[in-house]
């Protein structure tokens, strides 16, 4: 590709060039993501052989064993989940280069209540958002005059229903599993969200937030161009990828060996559909576990396979995802007690009837 | 100059912080860096998301780790 002159003083010039220089680009883009796709997805019906000729060929383990079935899973999804990853993550890093905490609050700020709590939950999923930068979004959105619950639907949207979450569902557990997921997921958001807003706990945010100015100090917006997307996109990969692939690969371990050595069926007289209790044991036990999407889905797709409900699995991973230890202490800083246990109510609430709901529908 | 690194202390912000202190060593400016991690400060800035990056009370960067070509050029201007 040919290099664009940056210089300063031709301004103009550069514009024009870079605007041919543009199109060109996207056809070299869109050919090389094509090929890249196409090679992706050899590789990928290829995985198969190589979980096999590893655990077989390579490491020489006896056939029909625990041992063997266990290797066979961790070789198997492990490059599984990985390329699933790469590929979601930079995909939706794309998507989301166009999207921007702050706009996302200027659509939202001035909704009424009930068509905002959707509009929230849908930007959840696109909107860049990491769990540490909730308070100052949480703050910008309040002083904004974004409502309270709109706000929240937002806030519980984008921890859950994210593209790690969806990716992964969809390769290990087919796309009905992701689509439900989804569409709970959101509907969860829009419903706390509203029944939050309709609690009018505003006197429950901490006073000194009262007191800011929202706004202030705004960055310019830049222009980007298709090459800084994809740059956006690849960072994104190289971030996420960087920060969880231990989680992956322990959750793949742990699940290998549920795979692996859990008899048959065991997890049905715990985590199955006649075991009413097993729903709400399964949120409670998820809220002070802290993994994502990434670390609890293999195990996730292990414990299915042993018999587990799936209302059950679903509320648990709800549960680990969107009501986490870490998150709450970060909101208490500008949320008061009784606000954050509504939250953690109402949250918990919409994930047991999830669970039901799956145990008696599915 | 006086720059600030705002961010509570995730991986990223830390990260952010490192990136400018490299930037201000190595264009040898006369910059005060500091890292703000108290959320009162951080929110009277108005910004979104951490971490971000405050040059002489204006906002430069929000929500991502900045590249040290990018603290350069700021640090020049």
């Amino acid at each position: 590709m040919k290099r664009i002159d940056n210089g300063s003083c031709a301004c103009v010039a550069v514009d024009r060039k870079r605007r041919s220089g543009s199109t060109r680009a996207m056809l070299v883009y869109s050919s090389l993501g094509a090929l890249a796709l196409y090679v992706w997805w050899f590789t990928y019906g290829k995985l198969g052989l190589f979980s096999s000729f590893v655990t077989y060929s390579l490491l020489q383990i006896e056939q029909e064993t625990h041992l063997a079935s266990a290797l066979e899973f961790f070789f198997y999804d492990t490059p599984k989940v990985m390329m699933l990853l790469v590929l979601v993550i930079f995909g939706v890093g794309v998507v989301r280069s166009f999207f921007t905490p702050e706009k996302t609050r200027d659509i939202l700020s001035g909704k009424t209540e009930f068509v905002g709590n959707v509009l929230a939950a849908f930007l959840g999923i696109v909107t860049p958002f990491c769990s540490c930068s909730a308070v100052p979004l949480f703050i910008g959105f309040v002083t904004a005059g974004v409502p309270l619950g709109v706000t929240f639907s937002f806030l519980i949207s984008a921890p859950m229903v994210n593209e790690i979450a969806l990716g992964l569902l969809y390769g290990l557990l087919g796309w009905e599993v992701a689509a439900l997921y989804m569409g709970t997921g959101l509907t969860i958001a829009i419903i706390s969200g509203w029944v939050i807003g309709r609690l009018h706990m505003e006197q429950h945010i901490e006073d000194w937030v009262g007191g800011l100015n929202g706004g202030a100090g705004q960055v310019q917006e830049e222009e980007l161009t298709w090459h800084d997307r994809i740059v956006y996109g690849w960072d994104a990969v190289k971030e996420i990828v960087g920060r969880v692939w231990i989680y992956v690969m322990l959750g793949i371990a742990v699940g290998a060996a549920i795979h692996g050595y859990v008899p048959e069926s065991f997890m049905a007289s715990v985590m199955g559909k006649e075991v009413w209790w097993s729903v709400p044991l399964a949120v409670v036990m998820g809220v002070p576990m802290y993994s994502n999407a990434a670390g609890i889905i293999p195990v996730v797709e292990a414990l299915l396979g042993k018999g587990a409900a799936l209302g059950t699995v679903l509320a648990f991973m709800m549960s680990v995802i969107a009501l986490s230890l870490p998150e709450m202490v970060i909101l208490r800083k500008v949320l008061k007690p009784p606000l954050i246990g509504a939250f953690i109510c109402v949250v918990g609430c919409g994930i047991l009837l999830v669970g039901y709901l799956f145990n008696v529908v599915v | 100059m006086e720059i600030k690194v705002l961010g509570p202390g995730c991986p990223k912000c830390k990260h952010a912080e490192k990136v400018v202190r490299e930037a201000v060593e190595e264009s040898a400016a006369d910059a005060h860096v500091e890292k703000v991690s108290d959320m009162l400060e951080i929110a009277k800035y108005g910004i979104f998301g951490t971490p971000a990056v405050v040059i002489d009370g204006e906002v430069r960067c929000v929500g991502k780790v900045p590249k040290k070509e990018e603290v350069l050029n700021w640090i020049k201007q």
